[in-house]
């Protein structure tokens, strides 16, 4: 197989507070291929977005470091790479979506400058041409009246709007990479699946990968190619969509799908896994999970197991996926 | 933007309605007989009778204030008691005096402040944050007649480095056109003068400019905080923008609306005359002028004065409304 477009071993950062040092993502490893759409399930604070910040290396710093692993881009290991060559790749070779589209846009500045402005930090592109583009990634994105808004304010447009115009500020430069934090967290049910059908077009057309971060299952089954679990800010499972929604291994994986409401058993309560996330940083030996597992073992509350395969392309950090 | 603006410009008819009313009502609410307390307890009876009517003071007030409120539209602002001149025309040169020290004052001010507050704000808990912000600490809490007395000691008379007190050699004064020196000073094409002019605004300037620029400074710092974490910005970063834009065009747009408020705040205190720097330094600005009218009972100065002064520092508010309306495309739909 080619090399991957994203290769990331090992990832630690860790957050440096008053209170010690909080390994907010701790040894986490995801590959994603050229043109594939990877995503990254978990409940908040497990990591998630911690993991895609430090692909961007926009963690905010202090308090926030990446203190180990490596994050390879195409073989670039982006940990070691200046914060000239990131800026060279931020926004051009890795672009960014964020969850929350309503302050995500600069309220003074006009659509066009906003995505005009991406365009010409990373090609040498008149004032006019970039204008000329914007307009066109408007047009590409589904937005009507191109031609004006591109001189509207974000307060003049719906959410779903300044999500699509995001998406466009995004694309504007065709990455190679798309990072997608939650991105239709903050939308309707419609306008999500808009949103999600015009991420699947533009990562078909343009060939795009896209890192898919979500708590939302459904928004998995629908857009993934291949899924990884987080928790506690380790990765607890992998593998295919379907492999992975069909038989999960992982008992936090199995709780998160028996707390999906199905369609064809009609159920008094929904199920939910008993207890919290752990705090980052209160965490002791053994399995992060083993206090709320319902299946925990001796050996769970003692070593943590490692990523067990499953099957092919399925892994478990599970001792009872052996 | 345009429908605002209007609106803005409406809203400035009421107000100054009603400061006319407080101007009126302030020399009548002076105890006693306004005639007597001009003319003084030896004058005598035929006199004060005579100032009585030159004054209109035995109209009832309604007609008096309207009178009052023809004469200062038609931009009559009365005669001076002591001089006899009139004070529209006596005004001018002060008021350029008080407006020239203010314009370099605050262009100090604000140069220094807001950068100071932008990089205080860029590199939060550093060495230079915390330098900016204790000497910002300093600078409010400072009396500004006391900074002015020891600039003048230390620049003017240990160093000789600046004059100390005028606004220009008497020596070889400034031919007035504008009452600007320093638009003058271009206009005659002399440069020597012109230096010289810069040469006196120095000391005076900073010594007026350091308040505002303490105070820029701190709200700069602070409003930017606020803004840096705003997810816009994280937005710009994760473009591929440099630092730099970021802080200064993204965050600082964004962070300019309070700090816009205290510059217009400051401005029109600034230019309503400060008195003691004003008398410490020489400078023939408004303050001194109602200071002296004050000391003279010149009771049409300092009331068409105080109109002229609240007069400028409403049309600076409403600049600095049109301002948040440029800058904030969010304002006119409030």
């Amino acid at each position: 197989m080619s090399q991957p477009v994203l290769q990331i071993e090992n990832l630690q950062t860790h957050f440096f507070t008053d209170r010690g040092q909080v390994p907010a993502v701790d040894g986490v490893s995801i590959t994603v291929h050229k043109g594939e759409v990877v995503g990254i399930v978990g409940e908040s604070g497990c990591g998630k977005s911690v993991t895609s910040l430090s692909i961007m290396k926009l963690v905010p710093n202090p308090p926030g470091k990446i203190v180990g692993g490596a994050i390879r881009f195409k073989g670039e290991d982006l940990v070691l790479a200046s914060e000239k060559r990131m800026r060279e790749i931020r926004g051009n070779e890795i672009a960014m979506i964020f969850q929350e589209p309503m302050t995500s846009l600069n309220p003074v500045f006009t659509i066009g400058d906003q995505i005009g402005e991406a365009i010409r930090l990373h090609t040498k592109t008149s004032k006019k041409e970039a204008r000329q583009k914007s307009i066109e990634m408007l047009k590409k994105v589904g937005i009507p009246r191109a031609e004006a808004i591109v001189d509207e304010y974000p307060h003049q447009l719906s959410g779903g709007m300044r999500q699509r115009v995001m998406i466009a500020m995004a694309m504007a430069c065709n990455p190679e990479l798309l990072i997608a934090d939650e991105p239709t967290t903050a939308l309707d049910v419609t306008i999500q699946a808009q949103i999600l059908d015009l991420m699947r077009q533009l990562n078909q057309e343009a060939d795009t990968a896209v890192l898919l971060i979500t708590h939302d299952l459904g928004v998995v089954a629908q857009m993934c190619h291949r899924v990884v679990v987080m928790y506690a800010g380790n990765v607890i499972e992998e593998g295919d969509v379907r492999t992975i929604l069909k038989n999960p291994k992982h008992p936090y994986t199995i709780g998160l799908l028996n707390s999906l409401p199905k369609l064809e058993e009609s159920q008094e309560r929904l199920y939910s896994i008993p207890g919290n996330v752990p705090i980052p940083g209160s965490l002791t030996a053994g399995c992060r999970f083993a206090p709320r597992c319902e299946q925990a073992m001796d050996r769970c509350r003692q070593e943590m197991p490692e990523l067990i395969p499953v099957e092919e392309n399925h892994r478990s950090r599970c001792w009872l996926s052996i | 933007m345009l429908s605002y603006s209007i609106r803005r410009i409406l809203m400035l008819i009421p107000v100054l309605l009603g400061m006319s009313i407080v101007v009126f009502s302030i020399i009548r609410a002076i105890p006693g007989d306004p005639a007597l307390t001009i003319l003084g307890e030896k004058a005598s009876a035929k006199a004060i009778a005579d100032l009585r009517e030159v004054l209109g003071l035995n109209n009832p007030w309604y007609i008096q204030y309207f009178d009052y409120l023809k004469q200062i539209i038609t931009g009559d602002l009365g005669v001076s008691l002591h001089t006899g001149a009139s004070i529209a025309k006596e005004i001018g040169p002060y008021l350029a005096a008080t407006t020239e020290l203010t314009i370099f004052s605050m262009c100090f001010a604000v140069f220094i402040g807001v950068n100071a507050g932008i990089i205080s704000a860029w590199k939060q808990n550093s060495w230079f944050d915390y330098t900016a912000m204790l000497i910002a600490l300093i600078g409010v809490s400072m009396p500004i007649f006391w900074l002015g007395l020891m600039e003048q000691w230390f620049f003017a008379q240990e160093l000789k480095w600046l004059p100390s007190v005028g606004r220009d050699n008497p020596r070889d004064p400034v031919q007035a056109i504008t009452h600007f020196y320093i638009v003058d000073t271009i206009l005659a094409g002399r440069w020597d003068q012109f230096r010289d002019v810069v040469e006196h605004l120095i000391l005076p300037g900073i010594a007026l400019g350091t308040i505002p620029m303490a105070i820029i400074a701190r709200i700069t710092r602070s409003s930017m905080l606020e803004v840096m974490r705003a997810d816009y910005v994280r937005t710009a970063r994760a473009k591929g923008m440099a630092q730099f834009g970021v802080v200064y065009k993204h965050a600082l747009k964004n962070a300019m609306i309070p700090v816009l408020t205290v510059i217009g705040l400051q401005t029109g205190l600034l230019l309503g005359g400060a008195v003691l720097t004003e008398t410490i330094f020489g400078w023939p600005g408004v303050g001194r002028y109602i200071y002296t009218a004050i000391g003279n009972r010149d009771y049409p100065v300092i009331q068409s004065g105080i109109l002229v002064i609240a007069t400028i520092f409403v049309l600076i508010n409403l600049l600095v409304d049109l301002l948040y309306a440029y800058i904030d495309p969010r304002i006119k739909y409030r």
